[in-house]
């Protein structure tokens, strides 16, 4: 099941991104041109430093590329204002950050919940949508537990959970099983699997050539420049 | 955030305390000078020169001596500065004759009279409360041979002499003082006053103004304020609350500093928090938003705590500070005054953290992840 009417969902286009350290240019994306379709599942695959990160924030409307287009569902992303694109990602897309990144003063519900705070949800519904997120994750009897009292693979389903409560088309997820054992990472990508199977495009960045294996595709990146 | 509160706590307690300990000294020292007794005196107009100077009297011619009537006294009390009014009270002042000699009989409404003079001091018997008993001066009783108990006949009439006052430097020394209606009869001045002393007890009234507004009831009156008081008072006053204010300025821009450096620090720290929230969708003006709030609510709880901890310590020293000094009790408007400017500290100090943060850029803040 397909979340939009296109094929393509993000067309990346003659993309550059210079960081600029002291004297020095230093190219972490050069010429990049692919297409990702809709539904589909993605690894990003690299050696750390090769730029995988860095094109992951930019297909994330985080970061302005030097040069190029990246086209989300048709829309030049970074043609948008920058209030304009806060509201493309809180619409669009659901992020997975590296360690986590749970706000560790907030229960799991009302980390799960912080997304709808700026969608206009009603709050009962935001309690409906959260729970039924939670349940999808397995955390149910844990959704009024802090941060730190969740072991690693329950924190990253929290992770999970927060990004796809606003049913965004495209999860970006960076490095979600780093910091995980073989066996609780596998699980980790089931769970992205059967997101993809109910029709959210997934992106993963790894480095784990095991990931591999639960993706339709996978984009290699090196010295950042794309390796079909 | 425990900082940012415990500064608060301290600018705004600090304040409250000097506040409230110049509020309960003021008061205290506005009871202690009015024990000085009268800061109003008002007598009937003459058409004469004083020529008398520190009670030598040299002289002085009255071309129309008149007095003041005690029906028409009801009508300071409704003067607009009323309710400052503490103590009227009103004299009549003649000579009688007492075995042979004249003397100087003060008639006065006993229980006005010894409101407002709490430093006279009988050497014997009880202060006279009925109309058929008098007091006499120290120097009266010396010279006339009376001492408490004895009866004292005045125009015919006999008064019990109930208590002996003791020297207090004064006219009254040498005085009869009896009752104001029984001096009207003995004088033969039925409803009449000579003069009347007015206490005004309050904090920095207006003395002139209720001079002016007494005057203007008793327009055959001269009403005179004793400048000497007043100026002392109002200058007491007028000290302490410079010396308050100008600490308060002083400990209000150093607790400000201290929260623009606590929220500054603060933002600095939760830099990968606010990169999560831009992120998942949050627009500046909602970052901005969570730190104003944020700050709203802590200056809230600075306000209420400064408040509290601000009255506890003025409690606390006020004893030390004025030997038997009184705390003035909780002023709920100074309350309302310290939290909301708690409240305004915290966010004014927290405009450009917040600023700040708002413009973060997300992927920089994202790359502390």
């Amino acid at each position: 099941m397909k979340m939009t009417q296109i094929d393509h969902l993000i067309e990346v286009r003659g993309l550059k991104k210079t960081y600029q350290s002291g004297d020095t240019c230093i190219d972490a994306i050069r010429n990049m041109d692919f297409f990702i379709d809709d539904a589909e599942f993605i690894t990003l695959m690299g050696r750390s430093g090769s730029g995988k990160s860095t094109l992951l924030s930019i297909m994330g409307a985080l970061n302005h590329p030097t040069q190029g287009k990246v086209l989300v569902d048709s829309l030049d992303i970074y043609a948008l204002t920058a209030e304009q694109r806060a509201d493309f990602r809180s619409e669009y897309i659901g992020f997975i950050f590296q360690s986590f990144q749970l706000i560790p003063y907030l229960t799991v519900l009302e980390n799960v919940k912080l997304p709808m705070a700026v969608t206009g949800t009603k709050k009962k519904l935001q309690d409906r949508m959260a729970r039924e997120v939670i349940d999808r994750v397995g955390l149910t009897a844990k959704s009024l537990r802090l941060p730190d009292q969740l072991s690693g693979g329950e924190q990253e389903r929290v992770a999970i959970a927060r990004a796809i409560v606003n049913k965004p088309p495209l999860i970006l997820a960076d490095e979600p099983t780093g910091n995980l054992d073989s066996k609780t990472a596998g699980d980790i990508m089931m769970l992205l699997q059967s997101l993809n199977k109910d029709g959210h495009t997934v992106i993963v960045v790894t480095h784990n050539p095991d990931m591999e294996a639960y993706s339709d595709r996978t984009i290699r990146v090196q010295d950042g420049e794309y390796m079909a | 955030m425990l900082f940012l509160v415990l500064g608060l706590v301290i600018g705004v307690s600090t304040v409250v305390t000097l506040l409230s300990i110049t509020d309960s000294m003021t008061r205290d020292i506005e009871q202690r000078l009015n024990r000085f007794g009268a800061n109003i005196v008002m007598v009937p107009k003459t058409e004469s020169l004083s020529l008398s100077y520190g009670g030598i009297d040299v002289g002085g011619v009255n071309y129309s001596v008149r007095e003041l009537d005690q029906a028409k006294l009801a009508d300071i009390r409704t003067i607009k500065d009323s309710k400052n009014l503490s103590v009227v009270a009103p004299k009549l002042l003649g000579p009688v004759t007492v075995n042979g000699r004249t003397v100087l009989l003060m008639g006065v409404l006993f229980e006005e009279e010894l409101a407002l003079k709490t430093w006279w001091h009988k050497s014997d018997g009880i202060f006279p409360e009925k109309e058929d008993e008098v007091m006499l001066g120290s120097q009266a009783a010396e010279l006339l041979g009376f001492k408490a108990g004895d009866t004292l006949v005045l125009s015919g009439i006999p008064f019990k002499i109930t208590a002996i006052l003791n020297s207090t430097g004064s006219s009254e020394d040498d005085a009869v003082i009896a009752d104001l209606g029984a001096s009207q009869k003995i004088l033969g001045k039925a409803g009449k006053i000579s003069m009347v002393e007015i206490s005004a007890f309050c904090q920095g009234c207006p003395i002139s103004e209720m001079t002016l507004q007494i005057a203007e009831k008793f327009p055959d009156a001269k009403v005179t304020a004793m400048k000497q008081a007043v100026m002392s008072k109002m200058q007491s006053i007028d000290m302490f609350k410079s010396f308050s204010l100008g600490v308060s300025v002083i400990v209000v821009l150093i607790g400000s500093l201290l929260v623009f450096v606590t929220m500054m620090g603060s933002v600095n720290e939760r830099t990968r928090e606010i990169g999560i929230f831009r992120a998942i969708g949050f627009r500046r003006g909602h970052v901005m938003q969570i730190i104003l709030l944020e700050a709203m609510l802590l200056g809230v709880i600075g306000g209420i705590l400064g408040f509290v901890t601000g009255n506890g310590i003025a409690y606390g020293l006020m004893p030390i500070v004025i030997k038997d000094g009184a705390f003035a009790g909780i002023d709920s408007y100074l309350g309302i005054v310290s939290i909301l400017m708690a409240v305004a500290l915290s966010l004014l100090a927290s405009l450009y953290p917040a600023f700040k943060a708002s413009n973060m850029d997300p992927s920089e803040a994202l790359r502390s992840l």
